[in-house]
């Protein structure tokens, strides 16, 4: 079975996890309660797109 | 090939994926507006206009057409009476989708599906003459006012009144849109100068 001859030294592991970051997930500015939102949904905060719309029946 | 595959399966065969959709448009019609998945609300979309359409058309042959897809009585009836006489005028688009989020358990995308309610007002008829002009009036206004006038003030565009930009606004907007690469190049060299 293939078998790392030598440990992996702390430099070359971060080095390989120097590109695993993630990035932020996008966000705009709710016009009714100015908190952050995912874009092209309603507001958590507030409950509301494009004017009122609060969460329905449930499922 | 995705040729001729439309639509999604929901994770169902067809009878019950049909069954489940036939719930579904019964309660969207009977309530209005309901919470469900998005890929779920998307199908839906599809036959609840198709319900809609049948409404409106009020036919004895379009309300037995309706019964065989919606479960109550009282729900097509609601829907011939109450629900197709709003959207007479409008063609197509009866429905709404708002996304809403992820449901905690599975994180599935909720969205919700709803009747619009809104008074339907016709769009102009000539899209792509006016939507040029109406794009670049937004970001340029001091620039299209001299270029109205006369290319050759393009000097005086800084200078150019805000005031004047709304009042101009109107009229280029209604202008065709050979204009349109005529006012690109007096803008594109006073960025220049700006620089």
């Amino acid at each position: 079975m293939a078998v790392p001859k030598k440990k992996t030294s702390k430099s070359k592991r971060d080095m390989r996890r120097s590109h695993d970051s993630l990035t932020p997930a996008g966000m705009s500015v709710c016009p009714q309660c100015n908190e952050l939102k995912p874009p092209h949904r309603a507001c958590p905060e507030c409950g509301t797109y494009k004017g009122k719309e609060v969460t329905g029946s449930e499922e | 090939m995705r040729h001729r595959k439309s639509g999604r399966r929901l994770g169902r065969n067809s009878s019950h994926r049909k069954a489940m959709l036939r719930n579904m448009v019964t309660s969207l019609i009977d309530k209005e507006k309901i919470t469900t998945t998005d890929a779920r609300a998307k199908e839906l979309r599809k036959l609840a206009e198709k319900m809609i359409t049948l409404g409106k058309k009020g036919t004895l042959h379009a309300r037995r057409q309706a019964l065989e897809v919606i479960r109550e009585k009282d729900v097509v009836a609601k829907l011939f009476d109450r629900l197709a006489p709003r959207y007479a005028d409008r063609p197509g688009g009866y429905t709404r989708i708002v996304k809403l989020g992820y449901r905690s358990g599975d994180n599935a995308a909720l969205s919700l599906i709803e009747f619009v309610e809104e008074e339907f007002t016709p769009k102009p008829k000539k899209k792509k003459a006016e939507e040029k002009p109406a794009k670049k009036a937004a970001p340029k206004k001091s620039e299209e006012a001299p270029a109205e006038e006369a290319p050759a003030e393009e000097a005086a565009a800084e200078e150019a009144p805000a005031e004047e930009a709304p009042a101009e606004e109107a009229p280029a907007e209604e202008a065709p849109a050979e204009e349109a690469p005529a006012e690109e190049a007096p803008a594109e060299e006073e960025e220049k100068k700006d620089e």
